[in-house]
């Protein structure tokens, strides 16, 4: 065995990148899956919803604002952006608690609490909107009536975004050590401020990003609000549902202008996700 | 104390929101014996409605399971540029309302759209028919395989699939041999998900299916149906066995759930 | 020749990781891949089992041209430094893997993968999976699964690097047996000189992505080109502007010909060896050290402060730190 000493003189002065095999940047067999993944993603997804964005605008932005200010189409984007709100609110206050007593109390039954968190998960939504209406409809055995309420449509939408904080925070309280806390007990901290300075900081990230995804479905939302809002106009109609009443009377272009506004919130609520959960990543 | 105060608060906003009342419409259905129940969802209607869910979610998740693998492949297996932007597009169908998703899908393959008009003049319906069903629930329910799919990947690493290659395996006998095997529960996982999303999709089904009775109807569409024309017993029905089912995929994910 | 790498070149992204890199192996041999972690060892191996594609260069595998082959045609065997066990598979089907993939009858199969198990001691554990082995035995099953498919050469990356120090040692001395037995040609990485020198036939010294040198073991501990070889491969010191195995150096209480004047700082025993070391005059306080047996240090009667002479023996191989 020799290392070619002698050889190397003799071979031409290499530039870098000049000669020899040039490289594709990536493989045939990448190429073509890749290739695949984006025609058959754009036919699904990127393009129909392509053309819903230039439909809203085809017509112009005067167009595009007086379909979005109707009176009933803004009644309805406003209903459900301060419902979305209300709900996200709650969701942040209860799915933090809720995540709490999972990973920190202890008491019997916990583990079936903890398995059904997920129920609205892979709940059809509209049998959510039905199974709400039964206990809190006009034959309500408890004698509360929230149908054709706006307070029907929060508890509907409270309803099929439970899972969202509760499955975000709790894997960072499973993860935050116990030490740390005891560290602090013993240099004298009550447990509030334990709580108050030492967890609160580390959950923030999560319970901000498991907020926003709950904004985002609330916001999205159609299949569990339809039984329950009744569908009133001006008072219970939230955006998805007067999207649908445009759709059913051929009104597209209307129908794209809100389907427009519902795609920003929920792109912007989405990139305010990806900025929260860097900044989780930073401060983990 | 405090801890007693949060348990309560806890115990019964989960009891009041979720728990009462699927156990209520559970109770309405059977309190009158299995026989309505069953002969509610033995009718014409429910049956053909039951085919028609079976169909599409069949067909979905067919799609999905083979873009999941392919995909998940893709994002931890090789490198391109633009995978973070593939990655931002595999995700986006989360935040789009079905309501969109069904308007998006009538704008491009609906009769008076362009591409729908030409499917159409070859003998080829997708809306208001089983394709754009399924095109729909694919829509929604996409990132769900892939989701359950890449961590495992990830964790899985690509060392088993490297020495395969060396031991004289083909791509596809490494990933049937090697690949597959290890991510099987992940998989399965996500199949079930998938499925559950598949049989339950009710808002972009509603919108490109016309909601024809007895043709296009599936079983979401069945029970809104049902309950807007007072036919509340096949409503609750239909949506108790739908509960049901997701009842059995909350306990099959937990089984098949990657622990760690 | 075996393995032919030629003026092999890898960059990952703009990093060059190999340089111009050429390496010939001959049949039959045993050799280590030597060098500092990031030297591009595990590229170079990975690049002769096809699992990297040079930019530029090629590898000839027993004579054939095998720049374009993909891993599964080229015949070699690898061993993982994290094993890659196929985790699903039992120790007997992890084995016959490569023989199952070119359908060999079921009885052959059989027959040679019992063979391979009791080369390698494994086989009361056939029936174990991965996660039922120690790490060692892992290894093995490493091994006899790369050898089972009969590769023209054998490839192992930094094959004992996991494991604990004691079944290393042994793991060793039964790869150096079963080289002599199975005489496979082999290339194995180690960042342990140690573990080269007692191993391999034949060393490369690979840094920074250059080969630095090839040769024996003797060759390269004694010859090394460059003080960075001679650092790598073995204790140095300074004395008089030379770097010298501190072994190869005289000790004396009365001047020497050509010899450097020291004061001893500490005299260190370690068992047989003792370990002298000094301050050399004119070194700015730059401490050298000898290695010496415990019979000189006592004939001697070796103490701090006392002032010394040194010298490299005759036959000592010595690089003048200045030339570099
Ligand atoms: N896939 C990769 N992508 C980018 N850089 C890489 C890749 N593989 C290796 N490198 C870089 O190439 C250099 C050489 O890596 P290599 O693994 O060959 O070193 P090594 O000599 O085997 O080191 P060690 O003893 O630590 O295993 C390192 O700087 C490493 O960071
Ligand atoms: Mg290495």
């Amino acid at each position: 065995m020799t290392t070619d000493t002698a050889r190397r003189p003799l071979s031409p002065p290499r530039t870098p990148g000049g000669e020899g095999r040039p490289r594709p940047r990536f493989s045939t067999g990448t190429a073509t899956g890749l290739g695949v993944a984006v025609l058959y993603l754009s036919l699904i997804v990127l393009i129909p919803l392509a053309v819903v964005v230039w439909r809203s605008l085809d017509q112009g932005p005067g167009f595009f604002w007086r379909a979005v200010t109707t009176p009933d189409a803004w009644a309805a984007l406003t209903l459900t952006v301060v419902a979305s709100a209300i709900v996200a609110l709650i969701n942040l206050v209860m799915g933090t608690i809720i995540a709490w007593v999972l990973v920190r109390d202890r008491f019997p039954g916990k583990a079936v609490v903890d398995t059904i968190i997920d129920l609205p998960f892979a709940l059809p939504t509209i049998v959510a909107g039905l199974v709400l209406l039964a206990l809190y409809g006009p034959e309500s055995p408890l004698g509360v009536n929230l149908a054709y309420t706006r307070a029907g449509v929060v508890l509907a939408l409270l309803f099929v975004t439970l899972p969202f904080v509760i499955r975000t925070v709790q894997p960072v309280l499973l993860e935050l050590d116990a030490d740390v806390e005891q560290a602090a007990a013993s240099l004298g901290a009550s447990p509030f401020q334990i709580f108050r300075r030492i967890i609160l900081p580390n959950l923030v990230p999560a319970m901000l990003s498991g907020t926003a995804l709950a904004f985002t479905r609330a916001i999205a939302e159609f299949g569990s609000t339809v039984l329950i809002s009744g569908n009133l106009p001006f008072k219970t109609q939230v955006a998805a549902v007067n999207l649908f009443s445009q759709i059913e009377s051929d009104n597209t272009t209307g129908a794209a202008a809100i389907s427009t506004v519902l795609l920003a919130v929920a792109l912007a609520a989405l990139l305010l996700l990806d900025l929260l959960q860097r900044w989780g990543n930073r401060r983990g | 104390m405090a801890r007693y105060g949060l348990r309560t608060l806890a115990v019964v906003y989960l009891l009041f929101l979720l728990v009462l009342p699927v156990i209520l419409i559970i109770w309405r259905t059977f309190a009158g014996g299995l026989a309505p129940f069953a002969e509610a969802l033995t009718s014409p209607s429910a049956l053909h409605a039951f085919q028609v869910t079976v169909v599409v979610a069949g067909w979905a998740v067919v799609a999905n399971t083979v873009f999941g693998i392919g995909v998940s492949l893709l994002l931890t297996r090789h490198s391109f540029p633009g995978k973070r932007l593939l990655n931002a597009f595999i995700d986006l169908p989360m935040a789009v309302s079905p309501v969109v998703v069904g308007l998006a899908l009538i704008l491009v393959y609906g009769r008076f759209a362009p591409v729908g008009g030409l499917l159409e003049s070859w003998g080829f319906q997708v809306i208001f028919s089983t394709p754009g069903m399924v095109i729909a629930t694919v829509f929604v329910s996409m990132p769900l395989v892939v989701r359950a799919l890449v961590p495992v990947l990830e964790e899985l690493g690509d060392e088993q699939e490297q020495a395969a290659h060396t031991l004289g395996a083909s791509r596809l006998q490494s990933f049937l041999r090697i690949t597959l095997p290890g991510i099987r529960w992940a998989l399965g996982y996500g199949v079930v998900l998938c499925l559950a999303r598949s049989l339950g999709e009710y808002g972009a089904v509603a919108v490109v299916s016309g909601r024809l009775v007895d043709q296009t109807q599936t079983l979401t569409l069945f029970v809104e149906e049902r309950f807007q024309n007072f036919d509340q017993p096949a409503a609750f029905a239909a949506a108790t066995a739908l509960a049901l089912v997701a009842v059995l995929t909350l306990l099959l994910t937990k089984l098949l759930r990657p622990k760690d | 020749m075996a393995i032919e790498v030629r003026d092999v070149t890898k960059s990952f992204g703009t990093t060059p990781v190999l340089r111009d890199v050429s390496v010939d192996v001959e049949s039959g041999s045993l050799t280590a891949l030597l060098g500092p972690s990031g030297g591009g060892k595990s590229t170079l191996l990975r690049v002769i089992a096809g699992l990297e594609r040079p930019d530029i260069g090629t590898v000839h595998i027993s004579g054939v041209d095998a720049t374009r082959l993909s891993p599964q045609r080229r015949d070699v065997g690898f061993v993982f430094q994290h094993y890659a066990a196929f985790k699903h598979l039992t120790v007997f089907r992890n084995v016959a893997f490569g023989l199952e993939i070119r359908k060999r009858p079921k009885d052959e199969i059989r027959e040679r993968v019992m063979e391979l198990l009791e080369l390698v001691h494994l086989e009361k554990l056939a029936d174990r999976y991965p996660s039922q082995l120690s790490g060692g035995q892992r290894q093995r099953m490493a091994l006899a699964r790369a050898l089972a498919v009969e590769p023209k050469v054998l490839l192992l990356d930094e094959p004992f690097g996991a494991l604990d120090a004691q079944v290393r040692k042994e793991l060793r001395t039964w790869l150096r047996r079963l080289h002599d037995e199975v005489h496979v040609t082999t290339v194995f990485v180690t960042h342990d000189q140690e573990e080269a020198i007692e191993v391999a036939d034949t060393i490369v010294v690979l840094a920074d992505g250059e080969v630095k040198q090839v040769g024996s073991p003797a060759e390269v501990y004694d010859h090394p080109v460059d003080p960075f070889v001679m650092r790598f491969l073995g204790p140095v010191t300074e004395i008089g502007g030379d770097l010298v195995r501190p072994h190869d150096i005289e000790i004396s209480a009365s001047p020497l010909d050509g010899g450097t004047p020291a004061t001893i700082a500490r005299v260190v025993r370690l068992g047989f060896e003792v370990r002298v070391e000094v301050e050399v005059d004119g070194q700015d306080g730059r401490e050298a050290w000898v290695q010496v047996t415990r019979e000189l240090a006592d004939r001697l009667g070796l103490a701090p402060g006392d002032t010394v002479t040194l010298r490299p023996t005759p036959g000592a191989r010595r690089l003048a730190l200045s030339a570099v």
